[in-house]
């Protein structure tokens, strides 16, 4: 038998079980055949409990394997990384548990999670140096981790129930889909929920927008002078919160600022 | 062009002890890693991996390369692993002699292989193309494995000797490795290391295993047992300038612990080596 089919018949072998595969190895590695089995399904099972503890937590540990087992009979790992593998549960949940959505909800959340808390590396702009930017040419851009979701349930507050070891709130749906903003500040992954207008600019911010459009735009949702000092109090927010990615922000920095802020992180650009 | 000679003790760094690592003195020579765990873009576990970097020499052990696939490797794999050598700059690189993918699919499992001619010729493709992509010689290590097979045309030491001689690769002992299989398919241990070209080994494991319901498995999850003492104890007799290293991947004890063996690793050196 050549290498080629070898490996076919195995892949074939762990992925199905069949008996009629197993019969074409010799009868002497029956047993080791069983074993390899049981080491590919365990590495599978136990990426996907230690991808997702939240939400094995909320629906049980036997649920969760149930789950579990139904993707890993029906959907092979294709990547070097097992990380990758474990994307694939939320869809899985989503499928087993139609009438609960919060579960894959929940799933997507940790996932996204996850995601951030190995994406990839950015210096964040600190609160400090909000003064030595020039806001007349700044643009904004969000550190590269920051992601939205869209969710129609309260998965996020189960998340923070569970993850703080309090007693989660019985699942419901939201009257209006929540956005969370996704992103990780430092080595900390974390979240929040945004308005809509906070939204629609957080979707700019991923691509990059100028801070100067960021005031027009609260003015316009605002008036001029509430919209102006909500732009002041959301970047000094922002900043507060690593949200901010310093190396865009680099091509405005001035040693002498033409718009400095309120040292306390609650003013606004004195000419917006 | 082998991989550099180095003489020392180590462990595999885990996250249960991160923090000794970085906060304390660990008396260690060197650490190894799992190159897939830091071959992400950023965050926690590589600014640890940088900040240890700063105080041991790392050794980068993967668990995905699959030099024995009949398909080749996976290219964007390889690329990823390089930039992951390029920036920590490994004492040595290393991966199994396994498979574990196929087109679509990858089994997250170290696989056994026949040792046949057909097989020799792909694995010696395969590790040409990994060293050329990382452009560094590679230590590859020897499975430990519950099937053999009929169609074999010769020994697991005599296959992993002609991959060294052909293309240049170093060796990674793992000794528990030499000893599950041993005692899964009834090969005499002592001649598996007689077989092995002693001085391609640049770096040793050393570890425990369970027993199964017919097979010894390779858990990583126990001291290293006695007979596998002795038969490192016989390794460490041939054995020239050699990396040892205590690997634990399961029910993680306190550093001390592993410590401790390592010590006893120490005291098996051989006395014109310790001296």
């Amino acid at each position: 038998m050549s290498l080629l089919a070898l490996q076919s018949d195995f892949r074939e072998w762990l992925t199905t079980g069949s008996d009629d595969v197993a019969a074409r190895f010799e009868p002497e590695a029956q047993a080791g055949l069983l074993v390899y089995q049981n080491n590919y399904r365990a590495s599978l099972m136990a990426c996907l409990e230690e991808s997702f503890p939240q939400t094995l937590a909320w629906i049980g540990n036997q649920p969760f394997r149930s789950v579990a087992a139904t993707l890993i009979d029906a959907r092979p790992p294709d990547s070097w990384s097992l990380d990758h593998y474990a994307a694939h549960l939320p869809a899985a949940l989503s499928a087993c548990f139609p009438d609960d959505p919060e579960v894959a909800e929940l799933a997507v959340l940790e996932q996204a999670l996850t995601d951030a808390f190995v994406g990839p590396d950015a210096a964040a702009l600190a609160s400090g140096q909000l003064a030595s930017i020039d806001w007349d040419i700044a643009m904004l851009r969000l550190v590269p981790t920051a992601r939205l979701l869209t969710v129609f349930t309260n998965a996020a507050a189960i998340w923070s129930a569970l993850s703080s070891d309090r007693e989660p709130p019985s699942p419901e749906t939201l009257a209006v889909p929540a956005i969370l903003l996704v992103w990780r500040a430092g080595h900390t992954s974390c979240f929040r929920v945004l308005d809509a207008v906070e939204d629609q600019l957080v979707r700019d911010m991923l691509e990059g927008i100028a801070f100067a459009d960021v005031c027009t735009r609260l003015v316009e949702a605002f008036g001029e002078a509430d919209g102006i000092k909500t732009a002041g109090t959301w970047l000094a927010r922002w900043a507060a919160e690593g949200l901010l990615d310093r190396f865009h922000l680099a091509q405005s920095m001035s040693p002498h600022p033409k718009l400095p802020m309120d040292s306390r992180g609650n003013g606004a650009p004195s000419n917006s | 062009m082998s991989a550099p000679s180095f003489s020392g003790f180590g462990l595999g760094l885990r996250k249960p002890h991160y923090a000794e690592f970085l906060e304390t003195d660990v008396p260690v020579d060197f650490v190894e890693v799992i190159s897939e765990n830091f071959m992400i873009d950023g965050g926690r576990p590589r600014d640890i991996l940088h900040k240890v970097r700063e105080r041991y020499p790392i050794a980068l052990h993967g668990v995905s390369m699959s030099v024995g696939s009949a398909h080749g490797l996976d290219r964007a794999y390889l690329s990823r692993l390089r930039a992951l050598v390029d920036e920590i700059e490994p004492l040595f690189v290393s991966d199994h002699l396994s498979w574990s993918r196929t087109p679509a699919f990858n089994s997250h499992d170290l696989l056994p292989i026949p040792y046949t001619l057909e097989a020799l010729d792909i694995v010696c493709v395969n590790i040409s193309e990994a060293q050329d992509a990382l452009g560094r010689t590679m230590l590859i290590e020897n499975p430990s494995s519950y099937i053999s097979f009929a169609q074999s045309e010769m020994t697991e030491w005599d296959f992993l000797h002609a991959v060294s001689d052909r293309t240049g690769c170093d060796l990674l002992l793992d000794v528990n490795n030499i000893y599950v299989s041993a005692v899964n398919h009834g090969f005499d241990p002592f001649a598996y290391t007689a077989g092995m070209p002693m001085d391609r080994v640049r770096q040793i494991h050393l570890a425990g295993h369970s027993q199964g319901e017919t097979l010894l498995i390779d858990t990583h999850d126990k001291p290293v047992p006695a007979p596998v003492w002795s038969l490192f104890a016989h390794v460490m007799e041939r054995a020239g300038p050699v990396a040892v290293m205590i690997e634990r991947d399961d029910d993680i004890p306190p550093l001390a612990d592993l410590m401790a063996e390592l010590d006893m690793a120490r005291a098996l050196l051989p006395e014109k080596a310790a001296a």
